[in-house]
């Protein structure tokens, strides 16, 4: 079974994060840059398939050169090889367009599963997964909190509002996941010495038959208009409890009309 | 006026509130029509028409309803290149989000997730980056396709009478690809739903134990409101993950929202930097919760707690 992984690079979730000034992307080049967090338990997911299996694990990332060390830093946890699309027509892509790309490199690839987390945390816009199934015509299992492979069939258990639900289906298909689903490992320093000599392809949107115009801005179907910082919370009143802090609290919901 | 379609988000046979706030908002954008799918239009048709559905497209059966969004897409991307509606909105909820991709893939059209507001030229607001940063962007290719985000408006009856038309469901074997062979609903008693409810009160590592969240839900049915939970105090088994609040949780909106032992880093923060009041409890007097509380209480959870319940019980 071929799995391939598909990780993000993102700016880190605990610093400050900012959309650019001049053209409203996210700014990545003074953030510090990490693995998008739920892409990590996707990794650890394909990684004990393939030790449970057997097969090959590979890793696909779009996105621009810099993301390189997140790729080095995914392979490290034990993926086979990885995939790269870089190419500066892609800047400015929208989710529609991004998941053309992402389909079609994972078409060339043949995978038999796709693994992937269920958002990422800056867009956490969750509609990738779909997404890439719609054009490769595959089955979607989303949001799984636990994945059983038998043979090419695959079941998982989802949260819903109201509980949980069991889905089936049939390889090929795409699964995404949630960080429930398992706890990833850390790289050993074997790992991070055997990453550097991984193999690393990297592909053009030439490689894959896209053209620059269907991707970036100029192939975007929604655009940011404007934006700007939210003012931040002013802190209120801070009281000690002593004694009486339960009433104090309560005195506080009344005089909001909460109780 | 032309017509906008309202994906309709029901739980249980009963339209959720997220489905009469968009009813609301679709009415300042145009002639509401609400589009059913799975499920049973029948049953939601008077709370449609209570909140101003004109319209209600009902497209019902077990091919909908037996598998994940797949279909339901297929039918709504037929519905929108056959009525060619104004603006499409669905529920800024896992499904709501799903179905939106998928259609918007088949139509080759843009989509924006997670608006808070939408305004008559298609500009909707989105709140990104944990809260800190105002999006306000729209659909360049396409007409808009909005998920809409819970809580973000006050929804309001606009009573009309709908009519009902049938729509067919004509799937192909893609659209049947993943099917749900189960479906399990845990009992979750009386309480509100996390992302709907107007008052929120989440427990942290702080609360210590499974045992003790007893005490968060106590406060949280004396005030009416749901339960939410830290990562912390998921990871550590205290409550169940579909509780979580923020960065990979729920994002809650609520009038009000009391985090109890909660420190309040900044993936938590991202799931409720945008209630309209926040109450902490906290025994540390430094914790970056009480930078964003409105009222804030320096102390032992286990003393406050407590002693807030019984006065709430005595005011009763
Ligand atoms: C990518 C990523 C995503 C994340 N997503 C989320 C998310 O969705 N939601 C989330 O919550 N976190 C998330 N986190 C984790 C987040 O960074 C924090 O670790 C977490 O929110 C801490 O939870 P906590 O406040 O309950 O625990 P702690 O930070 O340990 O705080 C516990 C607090 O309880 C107080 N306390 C202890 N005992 C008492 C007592 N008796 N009375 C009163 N106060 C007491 C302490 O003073 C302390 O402030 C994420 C992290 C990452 C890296």
């Amino acid at each position: 079974m071929k799995i391939v992984v598909l990780v993000k690079q993102v700016p880190d979730s605990g610093a400050d994060r900012n959309l650019r000034s001049d053209d409203n992307t996210v700014d990545r080049a003074s953030a510090s840059n990490v693995i998008n967090e739920m892409d990590e338990y996707a990794i650890e997911e394909a990684l004990r398939l393939q030790e449970a299996h057997g097969g090959e694990v590979v890793i696909l990332t779009v996105g621009p050169d810099r993301a390189t060390e997140s790729i080095r830093k995914a392979l490290s946890m034990g993926p086979d090889s990885a995939v790269h699309v870089v190419d500066d027509a892609l800047h400015g892509s929208c989710a529609v367009a991004t998941s053309k790309v992402l389909a079609a490199a994972i078409a060339q690839q043949g995978a038999d599963l796709v693994i992937c987390g269920a958002e990422s945390t800056d867009g956490r816009v969750q509609v990738l997964p779909h997404m890439i199934a719609e054009r490769l015509g595959i089955a979607a299992l989303t949001g799984a909190r636990k994945l059983t492979v038998d043979g090419t069939s695959l079941t998982i258990e989802r949260q819903t509002d109201e509980g949980y639900e069991v889905v089936t289906a049939s390889t090929p298909a795409l699964v995404s996941v949630w960080d429930t689903i398992n706890d990833p490992r850390y790289p050993s320093f074997k790992g991070i010495m055997a990453a550097k000599k991984k193999p690393l392809q990297t592909l053009s949107l030439g490689d894959l038959g896209i053209a620059a115009g269907e991707v970036g801005f100029d192939g975007a179907t929604s655009t940011v208009v404007e934006h700007s910082k939210r003012p931040p919370r002013q802190a209120g009143n801070k009281i000690d409890a002593g004694d009486d802090g339960g009433s104090k609290l309560v005195e506080y919901l009344a005089s909001e009309k909460f109780v | 006026m032309a017509e906008v379609l309202v994906v309709v988000e029901a739980s249980q046979g009963v339209a959720k509130k997220v489905t009469l706030e968009m009813l609301t908002l679709a009415r300042t954008l145009g002639d509401v029509s609400a589009v059913v799918l799975g499920g049973s239009a029948a049953a939601l048709a008077d709370k449609l028409g209570e909140f101003g559905a004109s319209k209600i497209y009902a497209a019902e059966g077990e091919d909908l309803d037996g598998y994940l969004v797949a279909g339901k897409a297929t039918v709504l991307a037929a519905l929108i290149q056959r009525v060619s509606p104004a603006a499409v909105l669905l529920a800024s909820s896992q499904e709501g989000k799903e179905i939106a991709g998928r259609v918007a893939v088949k139509l080759d059209n843009g989509l924006l997730t997670d608006v808070v507001a939408l305004d008559a030229d298609g500009v909707g607001t989105q709140v990104v980056f944990a809260g800190s940063t105002i999006v306000k962007s729209k659909v360049s290719k396409g007409l808009p396709i909005v998920t809409v985000r819970p809580n973000s408006l006050t929804p309001t009856p606009a009573p009309a009478t709908p009519s009902v038309e049938q729509v067919e469901v004509a799937l192909t074997d893609k659209d049947k690809l993943a099917k749900v062979v189960e479906r399990k609903v845990e009992a979750k008693g009386a309480r509100p739903e996390l992302a709907e409810a107007s008052i929120v009160v989440s427990g942290g590592r702080g609360v210590g134990s499974a045992d003790n969240f007893k005490l968060v839900e106590e406060l949280a049915d004396l005030l009416g409101g749901a339960v939410g939970a830290s990562r912390a105090a998921v990871d550590s088994g205290f409550y169940p993950h579909q509780f979580q609040v923020g960065q990979t949780g729920k994002t809650v909106s609520p009038q009000l929202y009391v985090a109890l032992g909660i420190s309040g880093a900044i993936q938590h923060r991202a799931g409720m930097q945008t209630s309209k009041t926040i109450i902490a409890v906290n025994k540390d007097a430094e914790a970056p919760i009480f930078e964003l509380a409105d009222f804030g209480v320096v102390g032992d959870l286990f003393k406050v707690v407590p002693q807030a319940a019984e006065e709430i019980r005595k005011r009763k």
